[in-house]
């Protein structure tokens, strides 16, 4: 029999707004405990909350980019639970009226291009942090995260692979880059996933018993845990045993799920209408205005790569995956318009620097106008690759003027066919083993006698007229001497 | 006995301007009241005695440099304990917040820090607001001035009381289905419940958030007034606040050819002959002054308890999640581990031990009713009567400018008397119940007393927003009557 | 009377939706008034709601927002004040087991 599994995702995603959804404390990662807090986020007896204009904006911008329906009256209900971490042991979330339904994600998986329905876009509020240490009676309780803006994205069960989830995971995860949602910084707790899935003979078009796993807090955990999870409903179908639906935490070092004792005690959210919070009428003008703000977004902008600057869909790929690389990438090719060459050097020497430097380009002292006018030295032969390689490994360092350092270094190419000579006649006359070896057919030797000049050159002449003028004088002398 | 403390402040302000008392004297002869009474009557739960005295000495020496003062400075003023005082205690009248400071100031006490008014300490109410007769207290039963065998009243019982006593001049009290209205019945002051969003609910401990308000209880109709323009207003940190100006005309009295509606359902069955020969004796003396009477219908009045005794309790049951033990307030010491969730335990024993019964009642009843399965049976079904409630007033207003009413279909009770019936309870709330669902303003003013020298007061009700009209009424009768000058002491 | 709107284990799970650790005494109390205070709601059944709109919010105000700006929190010290237990910084409570 044939499994097919059908997953669904929830992510839960941290806006990057400056302050938190109903009050002003700051959104800041990594400060000490409970000093991001004020009696709002605290829920101390008496405070109300008041709705952060800039993350109902940003839920509005991501429902457009999720080709999501806006609710045009949207309000906010409070959800019902208690835990620790939850100061007014309700959450002010949006379950009857949510700001955006009916939307969907397209993505590439290997040629084909999936869409994942999203069944509704909400805007609610992150709850605190709670901390447990081994062997101890007591847990200690943080809530500098309680009351940040977070947007809850449902999709429909519509996954049938880890490969279309990591795809759809990735996707989403750039299209809330590219649209400045969420800085989605996976250690900082920025986007946060629960995944349902069922299993069912393939072709079959009845659900099975669904099962949520909780705690997922990477890409990596998802897909470990979505499974673990279909092999281990996999194995109770084949030996005849029943699926429960039911609700599971994933133990990440573990590698292993297991069912909640609970939090999922009688689930029963006794959701109604917020009081505290007047409803939201989200008029056309706003949408528009927001509209006119959204970038091009991931899919579009690799189509756009490879018809544009005939790049291959890979090239694409990578270029897009990082919103800022796709944006240097354009920008050096406005001054430098020479496309094939900008991208095999950015997927090259400036992602190597990037990646051992740990920066990103924004970070580094690479700007698109340095590496534009460094690769027009490269392309007019001013300079050699090699030394253009140390060029821009100096401009990592110092973030001086390309000019310059070829200018301090002597690295300008010599390319005068006169001087190439007289490096070439000085390396046949100081290598004569080298010349008698290739007179005597070895390939290698050649090599190396290029080898000489350049390092005679200190590196400045073209290897290109190396080349023909070594193939010229050898074959001359060969010739004048057969 | 001076007469100070049964002034009211626009005279007392008077007299201190003319230099005939200080703010000291009246701050002194209040405390004095109160150090002789509180004992008995327990109308506060905590007291700033000693700062009041300062405050009052540095507003003498201001006023003797010759500084400008707001019209309300130096009165004193006692304030409802659920409403937040910025490190100085805010029990709500419940064990589950015994020791609870706040760090902030509830936005109507930054007004009255402003207007430089003095706060002599937090008065004693029902547990969370909820209750008709202050007996739902952690600190112990509020007595009637009038009677202390009786009831204040409530929830704002400790408010009105300390005002009727004597042992403050104005309160702050707070309404969510007739909890200033109600139990200034029954002390015989003045009470204001104004429009929903008129003043600020940030800092009132919520109990039914689209329900609550705060309001003035007053000596006279003058003072709420005057107390109303200090604490009202829009505030950016209550959502639900309104946006608009308070009322600035003066009050006249000029009522002739106003129409006053009365609800046939409010005089029916189940009123006190004496409370409805008060009430009508007041609508005389109205008609005497040139207004005109109407008989009108409110149909859907018989369904407002019902209908409030889901809402609120719904609204409650989650506003009082918050009270586990973690954060703040009163933590059970032990409890015992049943096998499942340590921090469970803690949580549900110190719930159970911290909330008295008729707030454990309303959590339940509102746990229940929004329940998987419930929630459009009761919830939705009692929002959408509301409705209908609502309508009825926006109906009758049509054709009048007034509604006047009971507050109470009884005098005062006898404490006791009712606790163990919470059903009888809720139900001699139907005359102020059906003005929080529709958000509308109401006063209470004192109309009479009984034979048994019991107070009844009279309420008028007002379109949204028409606090200036209702006030004014009562201004009339106020300047007609002398109800709202006599103490229990017989001045 | 008729107790059929709530039996025990609705007060049960009202209990433990409400976080209460009720004694015996208490569900009986309560079983009993709350069944009361339930059938005296029956009354709102009579009326036809169908084409009503419910009133949720008692003002007509919408759509009240602030600008996104940072102001000072409290400090880590007012922040616990008030704390039964704490610890390093953070409110302690007993073990919590997820």
């Amino acid at each position: 029999m044939e499994i097919e599994s059908v997953i669904g995702l929830e992510i839960h995603t941290e806006l990057s707004t400056r302050s938190k959804m109903f009050c002003s404390c700051s959104t800041r990662f990594g400060s000490s405990p409970n000093t991001q807090v004020c009696p709002v986020c605290l829920g101390l007896p008496g405070v109300l909350p008041v709705v952060n204009e800039e993350a109902v904006k940003i839920g509005i911008k991501t429902c457009l980019a999720l080709n999501c329906e806006i609710n045009r009256y949207t309000r906010f209900d409070r959800k019902n639970y208690y835990y620790p971490d939850l100061p007014k042991n309700y959450q002010i979330s949006q379950q009857y009226i949510p700001i955006g339904v009916d939307g969907w994600v397209e993505f590439e998986v290997g040629e084909e291009v999936k869409r994942v329905r999203i069944h509704n876009v909400h805007l609610e509020e992150d709850a605190g942090k709670n901390v447990h240490e081994e062997g101890k009676n007591f847990s200690l309780v943080d809530l500098n995260r309680a009351g940040i803006p977070l947007l809850e994205i449902v999709t429909y069960p519509d996954m049938r692979s880890m490969e279309e989830v990591n795809s759809f995971m990735n996707e989403l995860r750039n299209i809330l880059i590219y649209i400045g949602a969420s800085n989605c910084k996976m250690e900082e707790g920025h986007l946060r996933f629960e995944a349902n899935v069922s299993i069912r003979e393939k072709g079959s078009e009845e659900l099975g018993p669904k099962v949520e796993m909780k705690n997922l807090n990477s890409f990596k955990s998802v897909l470990q845990a979505l499974e673990y999870e279909i092999e281990r409903q996999g194995a109770r179908l084949r030996r005849g045993k029943p699926i429960y639906q039911e609700t599971r935490l994933w133990n990440e070092e573990k590698g292993e799920s297991y069912p909640m004792r609970f939090k999922e005690e009688a689930q029963d959210y006794r959701y109604f209408p917020e009081p505290d919070i007047p409803p939201l009428e989200i008029s056309e003008t706003m949408i528009e205005d927001i509209r006119a703000t959204l970038p091009e977004l991931p899919l579009k902008k690799r189509e756009r790569f490879v018809k544009e600057y005939g790049l291959s869909k890979r090239e694409a790929g990578v270029l897009v995956e990082e919103k800022e690389i796709s944006c240097f990438f354009e920008e050096v090719v406005k001054a430098c318009p020479h496309p094939r060459v900008v991208v095999n050097w950015i997927m090259g020497p400036v992602m190597r620097e990037l990646n051992e430097r740990g920066l990103t380009i924004g970070e580094s002292k690479v700007t698109a106008a340095k590496l534009a006018r460094l690769l027009e030295m490269v392309k007019s032969n001013l300079i050699t690759q090699t030394n253009a390689k140390y060029c821009l490994h100096e401009i990592f360092d110092s973030g001086e003027e390309p000019e310059k350092i070829v200018q301090k270094r002597g690295w300008t190419q010599v390319t005068d066919a006169e001087e190439i000579e007289k490096i070439v006649r000085e390396a046949i006359l100081k290598n004569p083993r080298a010349v008698e070896d290739i007179k005597n057919g070895k390939k290698t030797a050649f090599g190396f006698l290029i080898g000489q000049v350049m390092k005679l050159s200190q590196g400045k002449a073209n290897p290109g007229k190396v080349r023909e003028i070594l193939e010229r004088e050898l074959g001359s002398s060969s010739k004048g001497e057969g | 006995m001076s007469k100070l403390p049964f002034l009211p402040a626009h005279v007392l302000s008077g007299m201190v301007r003319k230099g005939e008392i200080s703010f000291s004297d009246i701050t002194s002869e209040v405390i004095a009241r109160l150090e002789a009474q509180d004992k008995s009557i327990n109308a506060y739960i905590s007291r700033r005695l000693e700062a009041a005295r300062e405050e009052a000495k540095a507003l003498d020496e201001s006023l003797a440099r010759g500084e400008d003062l707001p019209p309300l400075a130096g009165i004193p003023l006692a304030v409802k304990d659920n409403i937040c005082t910025q490190g100085f205690l805010t029990t709500c009248a419940s064990k589950i917040l015994y020791n609870f400071v706040p760090p902030y100031n509830a936005t109507v006490v930054e007004k009255i820090k402003k207007e430089k008014m003095i706060i002599i300490g937090k008065t004693n109410m029902d547990e969370f607001a909820m209750g008709s007769s202050t007996e739902n207290s952690y600190f112990g039963t509020t007595r009637n001035p009038w009677d202390y065998q009786r009831v204040p009243g409530g929830s704002s019982g400790g408010s009105t009381a300390a005002v009727a006593a004597g042992e403050s001049i104005v309160a702050l009290g707070s309404d969510t289905g007739g909890s200033i209205r109600q139990p200034a019945s029954f002390c015989s002051v003045t009470g204001l419940k104004p429009t929903y969003g008129r003043v600020s609910r940030y800092g009132l401990v919520a109990f039914a958030s689209s329900l609550d308000q705060i309001g003035p209880i007053a000596r006279d109709v003058k003072d709420a007034y005057l107390l109303l323009k200090v604490i009202g207003g829009y505030d950016r940190c209550d959502s639900t606040s309104l946006p608009l100006p308070l009322p600035e005309e003066q009050l006249n009295g000029k009522v002739r050819g106003k129409i006053l509606g009365l609800p046939k359902e409010y005089f029916s069955e189940g009123i006190d002959p004496k409370v409805k020969e008060i009430v009508e004796k007041a609508i005389k003396i109205w008609q005497e002054m040139g207004c005109i009477v109407k008989e009108i219908t409110l149909p859907h009045t018989k369904y407002s308890v019902a209908t409030y005794y889901i809402v609120a309790p719904c609204e409650a049951s989650s506003n009082l999640a918050r009270y586990d033990g973690v954060q703040y307030g009163f933590r059970n010491p032990e409890y015992t581990i049943t096998g499942q969730n340590p921090v469970i335990d803690m949580m549900e024993e110190t719930r159970d031990n911290g909330f008295g019964s008729e707030v454990k009642r309303r959590i339940m009843l509102g746990t229940f009713t929004l329940s998987h399965g419930y929630f459009e049976a009761y919830y939705l079904k009692a929002q959408k009567v509301r409705t209908l409630i609502k309508e009825d007033f926006e109906k009758a207003f049509q054709s009048c400018d007034f509604i006047v009413t009971p507050v109470s279909p009884t005098p005062p009770f006898k404490i006791g008397e009712k606790i163990s019936d919470p059903l009888k309870m809720y139900l001699s709330d139907i005359f102020t119940i059906p003005v929080n669902l529709a958000g509308l303003p109401a006063l209470s003013i004192p109309g009479g007393f009984t034979e048994q020298n019991l107070p009844v007061g009279v309420q008028i009700i007002g379109k949204p927003l028409d606090e200036y009209g209702i006030l004014n009424l009562g201004f009339a009768f106020q300047e007609a009557t002398d109800f709202h000058k006599r103490s229990p002491h017989g001045n | 009377m008729k107790n059929n709107i709530l039996n025990e284990k609705d007060i049960e799970k009202v209990g433990k939706l409400s976080r209460l650790k009720l004694t015996r005494e208490e569900k009986e109390l309560y079983l009993k008034q709350l069944s009361g205070i339930l059938e005296f709601m029956e009354q709102l059944k009579e009326l036809d709601t169908d084409d009503v709109l419910p009133t949720f919010y008692p003002v007509t105000i919408k759509s009240v927002w602030r600008k996104d700006c940072v102001t000072d929190s409290l400090s880590q010290e007012e922040a616990l004040d008030n704390a039964p237990a704490k610890e390093r910084g953070y409110f302690k409570v007993p073990r919590i087991i997820e």
